[in-house]
């Protein structure tokens, strides 16, 4: 009951966001079609911007999967992950995205690719890495924009926000799947 | 630090296929998800090209303006050190209500203006205020309605189902958010962290230096025959 009426929600939020987005628009007298394909535009840059950190992260972790080490690693980390209901397969990619989003999706592809889309690992990989912002990212551009260089607690304060929502993100999975 | 990761996981690959044997797998990977990546990218151009879209009409649109209005209220409550009218409010609203739709590229010049008017509120040249830190805070961990970059990734791989992500985010990163804010709050009264000792540590040192832009009326008075270290 509760999966099916967030499904329900999550099927009707995009075309419902799109109608509505669009009406707001053209009632604010947008020129939404011209608007929209310039938008589109920058859509392919940023889609063909991927693509290189794509390949050497999907190639890595490919090969470090293929050799065996990558079950080596899943076997350390599954006595930890297993209390908190966590694939071991996760953790990799959700410690590295506090670091870098374009290495963690990368990792998240990966996992997508290897179980699918709807295993219990592809979607709490998925919901894991939409969930947060890349924190040292984040606090290294806008601290570093004013000459700011003591950041004092946002960096402890971001990561906390990281770590619950993979907390998060792994029991909303759990709760609506398995 | 990205060079050591890439680099300790080839490496690692290599000698753990040498010790199990599993070199022709390794090699396969090679290929295999190169061209994996190719298609995952190729695919993900359309639903990428789509929703950047929508998002250029949020922005022309004013969706944007509409929605920093809506947060105003918090706003006061969250930055207590920022005055009402001080212009670094709309600036932060505009960049979390940008964050909070995922328009990234938008995002990013509001966020810039609203830090350096914050740093107008900063008595020190590099020490990060109470209202920068939570800023920050909100803004790593913020509410995402629309996680463009991993719904194309999703529906590159298999249309179906891609979507079914959307709810689980929005919670999610309404319970992060929450605790990023209750984290900055707490941790920037630790004895540690606290605004107050991070200054008088700094003054010990010799380490602290003053803004010369500063516009508030709250001015740190060094001590006397303190002198700066720092070049």
């Amino acid at each position: 009951m509760f999966t099916q009426v967030m499904d329900t929600i999550s099927t009707w939020s995009i075309p419902l966001v799109v109608a509505l987005v669009s009406l707001f628009a053209i009632c604010k007298k947008v020129p939404v079609y011209s608007v929209f394909t310039e938008g589109a535009k920058e859509g392919f840059s940023t889609a063909v911007m991927i693509i290189p950190y794509l390949t050497a992260m999907l190639c890595a972790i490919g090969m470090f999967r293929a050799s065996g080490a990558m079950d080596w690693l899943c076997a350390v980390l599954e006595p930890v992950t297993s209390l908190i209901g966590c694939p071991s397969e996760i953790l990799p990619q959700a410690i590295m995205r506090s670091f870098s989003g374009g290495a963690s999706e990368g990792m998240m592809a990966e996992l997508v690719e290897t179980f699918g889309t709807q295993s219990q690992i592809g979607r709490i990989a998925s919901v894991a890495q939409g969930s947060t912002e890349t924190t040292f990212y984040i606090v290294a551009v806008y601290m570093g924009s004013v000459g700011v260089s003591n950041a004092r607690h946002s960096i402890a304060a971001g990561l906390l926000g990281d770590l619950a929502s993979l907390l998060a993100a792994i029991f909303i999975v759990n709760i609506m799947w398995f | 630090m990205m060079n050591y990761i890439w680099v300790g996981l080839v490496v690692i690959a290599v000698i753990a296929g040498a010790v199990t044997g599993t070199m022709d797998g390794v090699l396969n990977n090679i290929f295999d998800f190169a061209n994996t990546a190719v298609e995952i990218s190729l695919g993900l151009i359309g639903t990428m090209a789509f929703f950047c879209g929508l998002m250029k009409v949020m922005e022309v649109s004013g969706l944007c303006e509409k929605m920093s209005k809506a947060i105003a209220p918090i706003m006061t409550k969250l930055f207590p050190d920022v005055p009402k009218d001080h212009p670094a409010m709309p600036a932060m609203a505009l960049w979390m209500a940008a964050n909070m739709l995922g328009i990234g590229n938008a995002a990013t010049p509001f966020g810039l203006k609203a830090m350096q008017d914050l740093q107008t509120l900063n008595p020190t040249k590099s020490i990060a205020t109470n209202a920068q830190c939570m800023m920050l805070a909100i803004g790593t961990t913020s509410v995402t309605l629309l996680p463009a970059t991993v719904l194309a990734l999703r529906a590159a791989v298999q249309t179906e189902g891609a979507a079914e992500i959307i709810v689980p985010v929005i919670i999610s990163t309404s319970i992060s958010t929450i605790v990023g804010i209750t984290c900055t709050w707490i941790l920037g009264k630790t004895k540690r962290w606290k605004w107050e000792n991070v200054i008088e540590r700094e003054i010990a040192q010799g380490t602290l230096e003053l803004n010369d832009n500063y516009l508030g009326d709250d001015p740190i008075v060094l001590p006397e025959g303190y002198v700066c270290k720092v070049e």
